[in-house]
């Protein structure tokens, strides 16, 4: 067994440099190098960029079968180069795909996982993972058992992004795909992007609406207001179970998990399951007409009155101040 | 088709309260079926409806968690089967898929596999997607949509929901698939379903029963515990509250946010 940290590079999506980030961190308390596995179909760039992100070095599978993201081939490669290396620590984001790839090779190399973790720390030259579980109602330690490597994919907008530096250089090595097309069971037949949309889980402003809104059309003056931020569009659950909005925009327990630096709640009372997908935002706002609603107790700033007086006017004060 | 349903016995976090911390829920309070999994089971019986065969539903847990299985017949499954051993407590994601899927193979050939997308309490997104590792089945996470499905020619089509937009995947079956709550309506059993469900046999395998030794599962087969679980940390937000009338407030707070440079 080496002290080497590997992480999986995943491609468009910032979470894979926040994870090379916090595994730089790793790598260097075990006093290992940093390996990037960079999967994908024309992706030396990629390579660059993670050595420039803080990789050492990079092992590079480049290939028509990886062009899209697709758990079988990607597993196969990424258990198949753990079991050569033999790192002590892989890392991956816990973005969808990392939560599914990251259980799939746990399970193929019958390693120890710790999901959508918060904070890793190295003790006694382990892994130690700190995690919310119960829905964030509880904060749990991991304890690794001697299988290597162990295993953890790491929360979005948990560590910062690391500084891009382009002087670093690191040794590029190419590895074969294992699987070929006909061993694949899956196959992708497109994308159909949310297009114009901030997606929620990128976004650093969102701005959400509840119960208050009243009705599909509603949710027009909350959308000026994400507008005119540049943020995304929330929702409740309560929101979208009445058909107002659609289940890509609810927040909480049974939707998604956000940690914006700013979350504004027009019309949302703040049910444990909503405040369970929120109340980790760096800083929240809160509209409501109800001076008793829980959401006060986790905003920093309340204004208690009619949400289709108050939004319209912070639109445009913010577009006034913002010049958006 | 021949479909089984994993389901699971979830602490209620609705019952979360200045009275009931996490914790205390955790050791104590009152048990539902995952959220995630009703949308599983209603998925599994709309396929059924559609293609003819019949929805097996397994869980595993402590023997309480037959209420669950109970509430999954109630809804129309056809058969229900409880893992429970004390010698799976403690159990991993990995260690409990290991029974799951050596149950699944006790059940004999299958076309799907359907699980919620995760559970509310370990919240791992992992079991269901090392279920499909270890019975070398395809995976399907997060589906939002079947958009097509042929038993016959072993083929099916989803939509996933993914970070980047709904991605649209054909896979061939047996596979296992998690869904996402936007799939369905789950139904509302009946009284007189649920009288019919009550006095149904629901058979209980141990670990010996699925060909395990007790070294493979539980904590003894865990590589993965918690070691220690808190509440998480109170916020310190002292909130202030903006007076005035909806432009005044709206201007006061515009004023703050850009104070403290959050924007």
């Amino acid at each position: 067994m080496s002290n080497n940290v590997f992480v999986w590079i995943e491609q468009n999506d910032p979470i894979a440099w926040e994870t090379l980030g916090a595994a730089r961190g790793v790598a260097d308390q075990l006093g290992g190098q940093l390996v990037a596995l960079v999967l994908g179909e024309n992706v030396a760039n990629l390579a660059t960029e993670a050595i420039g992100y803080g990789a050492d070095r990079a092992l590079v599978a480049d290939d028509a079968t990886l062009g899209p993201y697709r758990l079988e081939p990607y597993a196969a490669i990424i258990t198949q180069l753990a079991q050569a290396h033999q790192p002590a620590v892989l890392l991956m984001g816990a973005s969808s795909a990392g939560l599914e790839l990251s259980a799939y090779v746990a399970a193929k190399l019958g390693v120890g996982l710790a999901p959508d973790c918060t904070e890793l720390t190295v003790e006694d030259g382990g892994l130690v993972a700190t995690r919310p579980v119960l829905v964030g109602n509880l904060v749990a330690k991991i304890a690794f058992g001697d299988a290597r490597p162990q295993m953890a994919t790491i929360r979005r907008r948990v560590y910062p992004m690391p500084t891009a530096d382009s002087s670093r250089s690191g040794e590029t090595t190419g590895v074969a795909a294992v699987l070929s097309e006909s061993d694949i069971p899956t196959k992708v037949e497109g994308v159909a992007a949310s297009s114009g949309q901030v997606s929620l889980t990128d976004a650093t402003i969102i701005v959400s609406g509840g119960r208050g809104v009243g009705g599909p059309e509603g949710f027009a003056p909350v959308q000026a207001l994400a507008d005119a931020l540049g943020g995304a569009l929330g929702a409740s659950r309560v929101a979208v179970d009445s058909g107002w909005i659609p289940y890509a925009h609810q927040v909480g327990q049974t939707g998604k998990t956000v940690q914006p630096d700013l979350y504004i709640a027009c019309g949302i009372s703040g049910a444990i399951q909503h405040l369970a997908g929120m109340k980790t935002s760096k800083v929240i706002v809160a509209i409501n007409k109800d001076p008793d609603a829980p959401i006060f107790k986790f905003a920093r700033y309340g204004i208690v009155g009619d949400l289709f007086e108050v939004v319209p006017a912070l639109t445009k004060e913010f577009k006034a101040r913002l010049g958006t | 088709m021949k479909i089984i349903v994993l389901i699971k016995q979830v602490p209620d976090t609705a019952q979360l309260s200045a009275n009931m911390n996490g914790l205390q829920l955790m050791a104590s309070g009152p048990r539902i079926i995952n959220p995630w999994d009703e949308y599983a089971i209603e998925e599994g019986l709309k396929l059924r409806e559609a293609h003819g065969g019949s929805v097996t539903l397994l869980c595993l847990g402590t023997p309480d968690a037959v209420e669950t299985l109970k509430r999954g017949l109630a809804m129309g499954a056809d058969e229900a089967v409880l893992i429970s051993d004390p010698q799976l407590a403690g159990g991993d994601s990995l260690a409990t898929a290991r029974a799951l899927a050596a149950a699944i193979e006790k059940i004999g050939a299958y076309d799907l596999v359907i699980a919620g997308r995760s559970s509310i309490d370990g919240g791992n997104f992992a079991t269901a997607v090392q279920v499909a590792a270890l019975l070398a089945a395809a995976q399907l996470s997060y589906v939002a949509a079947i958009k097509a499905i042929d038993p016959a020619a072993k083929t099916i089509t989803v939509e996933r929901l993914m970070e980047a937009g709904r991605e649209t995947v054909s896979s061939k079956l047996p596979a296992v698939m998690t869904v996402v709550k936007e799939i369905n309506e789950p139904r509302y059993p009946s009284f007189m379903q649920i009288r019919k469900a009550a006095k149904k046999d629901v058979p209980v395998w141990s670990v010996a029963d699925l060909g395990l030794d007790a070294g493979q599962v539980g904590a003894a087969g865990s590589q993965v515990k918690w070691s220690q679980i808190d509440l998480p940390p109170t916020r310190e937000a002292q909130v202030e509250i903006l007076e005035g009338t909806a432009e005044e407030s709206a201007k006061a707070l515009v004023d703050r946010l850009l104070a403290e440079k959050i924007i």
